[in-house]
C-alpha cells in the first residue's frame, strides 16, 4: 500500500471534544428531548402504582382478604367475596379460552399455515383482540343472560367467565400461533423422518419445544382477563355474599373498585382502594409469574 | 427375510420420476435403481435436484407445500405414492437424517427412544439406546450422560445422535441428506466409518457435496446435472450417468460427468 503525500493526511485541529459544534449541539439537545419523553411515558406507571399503594397499602390486614364487605354505613369488613370471586370467573376463562385458544394457534401454526381460513382466522383474531371490552360483555348480556341460557339463571359467574374468556381468546391464540412459528422445520422434519404422525409431532415435539412462550402469553392473558370490569358489569353483576356456585351472581375485585369507589361511604371508599391494591398486586405477582416461566430452560 | 434376498437386489427403483414445485420443474425423467445393502451416492452441482430427489424416496416432499411427483418410486414391489400408501409408514421403513443435526430438545436418552416409542417398541429401552448409541460410534461419549440435553453435544455428535436415533426405528433404508457438511473433518471421518458399518444391516442412500466422501463411502453413484431443455427457459435437474463408483470416478461414459468428476466446472 502506497503512503499518502502528508499534506493530504495533515490535520489543522485537534482531537479534543468540542460541546460547541453543531453536530453535538443538536446531540445534546435531542438526547433531553428523548429522556423528558421517556420519563412522561414511565410517570403514569409510577404514579398509578404509588398512589395505589399509598391509599390501599394501609389497609392491608387478615380481615381484608378474609370478611364480607360492610352493609352500607357500617365500618370495617372485607374483599375476601371479591377475590374468591375474581379466581373464579378467571379461572371459568382460562378452562374455556387456554384449550380452544391453544387449539386454535396449533391449527394456524401447524395445520393450515398459509390458507384462505388461516389467513380469514388471524385476522378476525387481531380485529377480536382489538375489540373493546364492554362489547363482549353486551354479546354475552345478549347471548347468556338476557336468554337465560344456563338453567334459567340470568348474570352468573359462568356469564361472566365466559364473556372473559373472549377477551382472553386472542391472546392465547396469538401466542400459541407465533410460539410455534418459532419452533426451527428442521424438528418438524426430524421427527416426521422417524415416521411420527402430525398429531405425535405436534404433542410430543413441537409443543413442549414451544411451551414456555405459550404459557407467558397465556398467563399474560390471564392477568388482563383478571382487571377486566367492563364484561363483567352486565354479566357477573355483582354480589355482597360469598360465591353461592357458578350460576349464581358473583362478587369480583374490579367490580367491587367501580361500585364502592363512587358510593357515598367512607368504609366503601377505603375497601376500594385495598381492593385496587390487592389487585395490582395480583396483576404484578402474575407478570412476575409469566418472566419466571419464561426463564425455563428447556431440558 | 433382507437375509434370505441377494446382495445386489434393488431396494428402491425410481421410473421415470419428474418433481415440480409449483410450475418450476426441479428435476425430470430419473431412472434409477438403489441396490439393497449398499451405499448409493448422489452428486452434483448445486441446484440440481439431488436433495429433491432424496426426499421424494420417504415423502418427506409432501411436507412441503406445491410439490408434487410424476413417475413410479418403487420400494419393495409397493409404490410409494400409490393412493393407499400411508406416508408415516413409508417414513418408518425408510429414515432419513439431515443436512443440520436437529436433536429434538429432550435428553440423549429420550432422543432415540423417542423414535422407538411412537413405533410401538415394547422391548428393553435401555438396551435398545445403547445398541444403537454404539452403532453410531457414540456410545462411549454419553454412556455417563444420557440424560443430558442432545444440546450439549457437539455438531458431529449431535449429528451421530440423529443417526442413532434414525438406527433406533430400525429402518430398511437411511437416506442422509448432506450429513457432513456442517461438521469438521474428524467428525466426518467417524461418520463415514459408521457409514461402512451401517451398509451391512442397511440400505444406505447419502447426498455429498464432497467427490472425495462419495469416493470413500459408496459402491454407486448418480450423477446428477441441470440442463437446458427445449420447452423450459429454466434449467432442469436430471440423472446424468448412474454407475458403480469406480466408473463414474474412473472412466465415465458422459462428458459431463468427466468434467464434473475431474473438478472442471461446478
Amino acid at each position: 500500500m502506497a503512503f499518502l503525500p502528508s499534506a493530504v493526511v495533515s490535520h489543522p485541529t485537534s482531537l479534543r471534544f468540542q460541546a460547541s459544534l453543531p453536530r453535538n449541539r443538536w446531540n445534546a439537545l435531542l438526547t433531553a428531548v428523548a429522556a423528558v419523553f421517556s420519563a412522561i411515558a414511565v410517570l403514569p406507571l409510577v404514579l398509578v402504582l404509588g398512589y395505589v399503594l399509598f391509599k390501599g397499602g394501609s389497609l392491608i390486614s387478615a380481615t381484608l382478604l378474609t370478611e364480607l364487605p360492610p352493609p352500607p354505613g357500617l365500618e370495617g369488613g372485607g374483599i375476601g367475596n371479591a377475590i374468591l370471586g375474581t379466581i373464579v370467573v378467571t379461572l371459568v376463562a382460562s378452562l374455556i379460552a387456554i384449550p380452544v385458544g391453544v387449539g386454535g394457534g396449533v391449527y394456524l401454526a401447524e395445520y393450515s399455515r398459509s390458507g384462505w381460513f388461516a389467513q380469514f382466522v388471524r385476522f378476525g383474531t387481531n380485529v377480536l383482540s382489538g375489540v373493546p371490552s364492554i362489547i363482549c360483555g353486551v354479546f354475552i348480556y345478549g347471548l347468556i343472560v338476557s336468554t337465560r341460557l344456563f338453567f334459567g339463571q340470568s348474570y352468573s359467574a359462568m356469564a361472566g367467565g365466559v364473556a372473559l374468556s373472549v377477551l382472553m381468546l386472542p391472546t392465547v391464540i396469538k401466542t400459541t400461533d407465533e410460539a410455534l412459528k418459532l419452533v426451527p422445520q428442521e424438528l418438524r422434519l426430524g421427527a416426521m423422518g422417524l415416521g411420527a404422525s402430525q398429531f405425535v409431532t405436534i404433542t410430543r415435539i413441537t409443543l413442549p419445544t414451544a411451551f414456555t412462550p405459550i404459557a407467558t402469553g397465556v398467563v399474560l392473558g390471564i392477568a388482563r382477563a383478571a382487571g377486566e370490569t367492563a364484561p363483567l358489569i352486565f354479566t357477573a353483576l355483582f354480589s355482597p355474599f360469598w360465591p353461592e356456585g357458578l350460576f349464581n351472581p358473583i362478587a369480583t375485585m374490579s367490580v367491587l373498585i367501580f361500585n364502592f369507589a363512587i358510593m357515598p361511604y367512607e368504609a366503601q371508599n377505603a375497601l376500594a382502594w385495598a381492593a385496587s391494591f390487592v389487585l395490582v398486586l395480583m396483576i404484578l405477582l402474575a407478570n412476575l409469574f409469566a418472566r419466571w416461566v419464561a426463564r425455563f430452560t428447556r431440558v | 427375510m433382507t437375509a434370505t434376498l441377494s446382495a445386489t437386489q434393488t431396494c428402491l427403483s425410481l421410473e421415470d420420476v419428474s418433481i415440480r414445485y409449483w410450475n418450476n420443474e426441479a428435476v425430470r425423467g430419473v431412472h434409477l435403481g438403489v441396490p439393497r445393502h449398499k451405499v448409493t451416492a448422489f452428486i452434483g452441482p448445486s441446484g440440481c435436484g439431488k436433495s429433491t430427489v432424496l426426499r421424494c424416496l420417504n415423502r418427506m416432499n409432501d411436507l412441503i407445500e406445491g410439490c408434487t411427483l410424476s413417475g413410479r418410486v418403487v420400494f419393495d414391489g409397493q409404490d410409494l405414492y400409490a393412493k393407499t400408501v400411508d406416508p408415516v409408514e413409508v417414513r418408518r421403513r425408510i429414515g432419513m437424517v439431515f443436512q443440520k443435526p436437529n436433536p429434538f430438545p429432550k435428553s440423549i436418552y429420550d432422543n432415540i427412544a423417542f423414535g422407538a416409542r411412537i413405533n410401538g417398541y415394547t422391548g428393553d429401552m435401555d438396551e435398545l439406546v445403547e445398541r444403537s448409541l454404539r452403532k453410531a460410534a457414540l456410545w462411549d461419549e454419553t454412556k455417563d450422560k444420557l440424560s443430558e440435553s442432545g444440546y450439549a453435544l457437539s455438531g458431529g455428535q449431535q449429528q451421530r445422535l440423529c443417526i442413532a436415533r434414525t438406527i433406533a426405528i430400525d429402518p430398511e433404508v437411511i437416506l442422509m441428506d448432506e450429513p457432513c457438511s456442517a461438521l469438521d473433518p474428524i467428525s466426518t471421518l467417524k461418520i463415514e466409518e459408521m457409514i461402512h458399518e451401517l451398509k451391512n444391516s442397511y440400505t444406505i442412500v447419502i447426498v455429498t457435496h464432497n467427490m472425495q466422501q462419495a469416493v470413500r463411502v459408496s459402491d454407486m453413484t448418480g450423477f446428477f446435472n441441470v440442463n437446458t431443455f427445449s420447452d423450459r427457459d429454466t434449467k432442469v435437474g436430471c440423472l446424468e450417468e448412474f454407475a458403480d463408483t469406480q466408473t463414474i470416478f474412473n472412466s465415465p461414459q458422459q462428458k459431463a460427468t468427466q468434467d464434473y468428476v475431474s473438478g472442471r466446472f461446478g
